[in-house]
């Protein structure tokens, strides 16, 4: 009994060591997100093409990506090639253009192509703060309900895309992997 | 260097209607508001820059939500009701000082626990040491040709003769 005792500080130790192993592997920006669940914020913003005014009502109906971009923002340069490729695939992506210029950002459609259904002018970033935006990108699931389901920093890429596209087709109940989606 | 000497002076010599914070200016009039204003600045941490809170950190949406925090705090909303604000959009993360929920006991209580464990434990070890310690002392140190000695110079009256004469005995025996 004394002998097993002596191994306390030992077994202390190491669960020490386990948990602070895998803290060295955790993403300390992965914070979860406050709305995840919750009701996508009312707003009332205009478009940056045709100026007509948008609510929350223009994003329920389909699930849909609403992606957070801004043309000073240079991840969502790395990430726009791949939001056009979707929106060819069919994927609807509502934009919210970051505190950014109207000019710029009607130049970078141009340019680059315009993957959105329509792109609302958040200018004063008012939106992106009751959406919890810290920068830019940053893409929300909403579902036809218009309630918040998912929330990726950073550039969509090929690599976490899967996790996404597993998310969206359970919320449109398209596929059989409907249980993989759930634990990805 | 420049612009944490300026804000260090404006926190320390400004009169308290003005809460200058990161270069600018916050200009308050009543000096309550100012008062709720910088705590919260520095209550409330950056969602950008993690380890800052508001009124160090330069990222945009520090500044962002300084400008929020202060039109807020002028419209004479509470601290609660803005910790609510910024939780609701951004978590418990905002909060250098979490709330007390199921989910932060183990934060809140467990140094505290840790501690009495400690000191329990230690409690323990030293009473163990004391008592293993004095039984040493008595028993174990002593051959039973000695306790035989000790329990024979007990029972004599006279106790000095004992030790004279196992003084003397001793004496002999270093001297072979």
């Amino acid at each position: 009994m004394k002998r097993f005792a002596l191994f306390i500080p030992f077994v202390i130790f190491l669960l020490l060591g386990v948990l602070l192993w895998r803290g060295l592997y955790l993403d300390p920006k992965d914070i979860p997100s406050a709305l995840i669940d919750k009701p996508f914020p009312a707003f009332s913003l205009p478009t940056l093409k045709s100026k007509e005014t948008k609510t929350l009502e223009d994003i329920k109906g389909e699930v849909k990506m609403v992606n957070v971009w801004g043309t000073w923002c240079i991840s969502c340069r790395v990430e726009h090639p791949f939001l056009v490729e979707l929106a060819k695939k069919g994927y609807l992506i509502v934009g919210i253009n970051y505190k950014d210029e109207n000019d710029a950002a009607l130049e970078w459609l141009a340019d680059l192509g315009d993957p959105y259904v329509f792109s609302v002018d958040d200018v004063e970033g008012t939106l992106s703060m009751d959406l919890g935006v810290t920068g830019a990108p940053e893409t929300f699931i909403v579902d036809q309900d218009g309630i918040v389901r998912y929330k990726h920093l950073g550039p969509i890429n090929g690599s976490n895309w899967p996790k996404l596209e597993a998310i969206i087709n359970e919320l449109n109940g398209v596929g059989t992997n409907s249980k993989e989606a759930k634990n990805g | 260097m420049g612009k944490f000497l300026i804000i260090w002076c404006a926190l320390v010599f400004s009169p308290l209607t003005l809460a200058i914070v990161d270069g600018h200016e916050y200009i308050f009039e009543e000096s309550e508001r100012a008062a709720v204003f910088k705590q919260l600045a520095e209550e409330l941490r950056c969602p950008k820059c993690q380890n800052q809170n508001l009124a160090d950190s330069n990222a945009m949406i520090a500044g962002d939500l300084r400008r929020e925090l202060y039109q807020q705090v002028k419209q004479g909303a509470s601290s609660e009701e803005i910790k609510d604000f910024m939780v609701n959009r951004y978590g418990e993360f905002v909060l250098y000082k979490p709330t007390v929920s199921a989910m932060t006991y183990v934060l809140w209580y467990g140094p505290g626990i840790l501690l009495f464990l400690a000191v329990v434990s230690f409690i323990l070890v030293v009473r163990h040491r004391k008592q293993s310690g004095m039984l040493s002392k008595s028993t174990s140190n002593l051959s039973t040709d000695e306790e035989q000695r000790l329990s024979r110079m007990l029972e004599d009256s006279d106790i000095d003769d004992a030790l004279d004469s196992s003084d003397k005995k001793k004496q002999e025996t270093q001297h072979d």
